[in-house]
């Protein structure tokens, strides 16, 4: 594998409520600032995740380029999903040898519509989708399925958030995440820019894998396809000092140490995690932004970052950031 | 959002979207209130069917052989009942719901099946518990849609038996007597001649002798309170929940009466405690603590 590593990441001081900001201009400060950090004004490759429903307006992501400047034409492609799902396509064109840069953006306004609902839009359209089963009632059976201290979830999250100044200031602990408006980028490079840059997170491993999508097809007190992306992803071949995981719901942490294989001193969301601000499409972004600050920022030597989609954690992405190529 | 909606995202008349042979016969057999799962090449039925074996990736097809003229599928009746595997409460409907009242989500692994299917279940809350038995309500009005499924309900296991005959009652002699006395606010007993016990109501004969009582007196309306019960369950005839029933002996009497006991805190009531009747609409409303003259 050609190495890949991120070289910069930024994201918004997320807020419960619309600022009054549209997508665009949401953006446009996590652009500039992962351009400064990097030294990159373009790249060879773009590739944003987003979600049209929660503008409720389509083609959303188009509009959002103007915060690029995406003229003459860029290569630039866009994945209906997380945009830790954008980073993985950004990292498999990488691989392709001919380009050295990509940027990643992923953004989100949960507060202009009904999240809950929106996300039964996601749910298959002839088993599930009719009976108007929202996020949080198919988080719901899960939970019941679930064995843990959920409540110690919420405690510690909400404790580790104190110390970060991008996260939501809630005024106690929650096993759901908040509803949140916000944005992140991240800059990758390989290749020749790879020299002469002390500040990088190499990602060493990067896989996703999917479950069915039916929820009572699966035994939900498990992730048979979180666990396979990472073991194709290497976690299990070094140490891991932080892991950033894309829990929505406090339940899901419980599934997901076990599915990685985390060992017990891990330490395991210390930017508070989805729990402390989740701007739906940058949420997985951020996990993986977060980890590699911990790696640039000497806290971790290995870390592990989490990306989900889907009902349950149905379609899971494990990425190990590293010091080391 | 947190106001009322400027913009609404709306297909008119919604997608039509084809169901493929085995979507469609699940819906079908909906329609016609059955349930049916599709057998996998593994012996697994899953419900709801589907063109493929999840855990494979398989077609469920029996006869894989693209050349055939119709594709052939294992449809397996299962249900209508099942076992409630997990579920989750929902306190306030959404109005996309299946039921306008609070409900449970439950993953229910209908009889036969070897997955689970996602559904609503109307039931109390005390009632929900996991390998619960629920079967199906369904629509008078089915279209073949997974709503044609009302939602499940659980199994039969009591019954609501009314009771109702009428009749006209008298008191009887002496007890006639003795409300009469009541609506002039007295208490009327009878001693009886042998054994010399003063009762209360007024009665006929004696219940320990037999002797025919003759003499009438008046006892109370003060008294003494010798033992009561609060009582937690709701009674016409009180006036509040806890009430206090209490036995009472009246003064001169030598047996207790029970009456209600009011106008005093429950937790405040002792034994031997003194009270007096007080009467209202010709008969003794309750008793309440004897005020100090």
């Amino acid at each position: 594998m050609r190495p890949v590593a991120v070289a910069a990441f930024a994201q918004t001081t997320h807020t419960d409520h619309d600022t009054g900001l549209a997508e665009a201009e949401l953006i446009l400060p996590v652009i500039r600032a992962v351009r400064e950090q990097s030294g990159l004004t373009e790249f060879g490759f773009t590739c944003s995740g987003s979600c049209d429903y929660l503008a409720g307006a389509p083609f959303s992501f188009v509009s959002a380029l103007d915060a690029l400047g995406a003229w003459p034409p860029i290569q630039e492609s866009h994945v209906e999903m997380d945009a830790a799902f954008a980073l993985y396509e950004a990292w498999v064109r990488l691989q392709h040898g001919d380009v050295d840069s990509a940027l990643v953006y992923g953004f989100g306004k949960s507060s202009m519509g009904d999240l809950r609902e929106i996300m039964t839009l996601q749910l298959d359209p002839y088993y599930l989708a009719p009976l108007g089963l929202d996020q949080l009632s198919y988080a719901g059976l899960q939970r019941s399925a679930v064995k843990g201290d959920f409540p110690a979830v919420a405690r510690r999250s909400w404790e580790s958030a104190q110390t970060n100044p991008y996260a939501l200031k809630l005024p106690e602990p929650v096993e759901t995440a908040p509803i949140t408006d916000g944005a992140a980028a991240i800059v990758l490079v390989a290749g020749d820019l790879l020299q002469d840059r002390t500040n990088l997170a190499y990602i060493t491993g990067i896989a996703h894998r999917i479950d069915p999508h039916y929820p009572g097809m699966r035994d939900l007190t498990r992730s048979a396809s979180a666990a396979a992306a990472a073991t194709a992803a290497g976690v299990g071949k070094g140490p891991v000092d932080v892991a950033e995981l894309h829990v929505q719901f406090a339940h899901e942490e419980i599934v997901l140490a076990e599915a990685l294989g985390l060992p017990a001193g891990t330490v395991v969301n210390p930017s508070g995690g989805p729990l402390a601000a989740n701007p739906v499409m940058a949420t997985g972004l951020i996990r993986i932004g977060e980890a590699a600050s911990r790696v640039m920022d000497g806290t971790a030597a290995r870390a592990v970052a989490h990306a989900t989609s889907g009902p349950c954690l149905q379609h899971n992405l494990v990425a190990v950031l590293s010091r080391e190529s | 959002m947190p106001s009322e909606p400027n913009h609404v995202l709306e297909f008119p008349g919604g997608y039509t979207r084809s169901t493929g042979p085995v979507i469609g016969r699940f819906l079908t057999e909906l329609r016609a209130g059955r349930i049916v799962g599709v057998r996998t090449a593994a012996r697994k039925v899953l419900v709801p069917p589907l063109e493929y074996d999840p855990a494979t990736g398989e077609p469920t097809l029996t006869t894989p052989d693209q050349t055939s003229p119709e594709p052939s599928y294992d449809f397996v009746e299962v249900g209508p009942a099942g076992t409630v595997r997990e579920w989750t409460w929902v306190e306030e409907p959404r109005k996309n719901h299946p039921l306008d009242r609070p409900f449970a989500w439950a993953l229910i692994r209908l009889d036969g099946a070897d997955t689970s299917l996602v559904h609503a279940v109307d039931a109390p809350v005390k009632a929900m518990r996991t390998g619960m038995r629920v079967w199906p309500r369904w629509r008078s009005d089915r279209v073949g849609s997974i709503t044609d499924l009302e939602c499940f309900v659980p199994e039969v296991s009591t019954i609501v038996a009314t009771v109702r005959t009428e009749y006209t009652v008298t008191p009887g002699a002496a007890l006639a007597r003795y409300l009469d006395a009541l609506t002039r606010e007295v208490f009327l007993a009878g001693r009886c001649p042998t054994c010399e016990s003063v009762y209360v109501p007024y009665r006929l004969s004696c219940p320990q002798c037999g002797s025919v009582i003759e003499e009438e007196l008046e006892v109370g309306p003060a008294g003494t309170v010798t033992t009561f019960a609060i009582n937690n369950l709701p009674d016409p005839r009180a006036p509040q929940v806890p009430f206090v029933s209490a036995y009472i002996l009246l003064d001169g009497a030598d047996t207790p009466i029970i009456a209600l006991l009011s106008e005093i805190p429950s937790d405040q009531v002792t034994e031997g405690m003194r009270v007096r009747a007080v009467f209202e609409g010709g008969t003794v409303k309750w008793f309440a603590p004897e005020r100090e003259a």
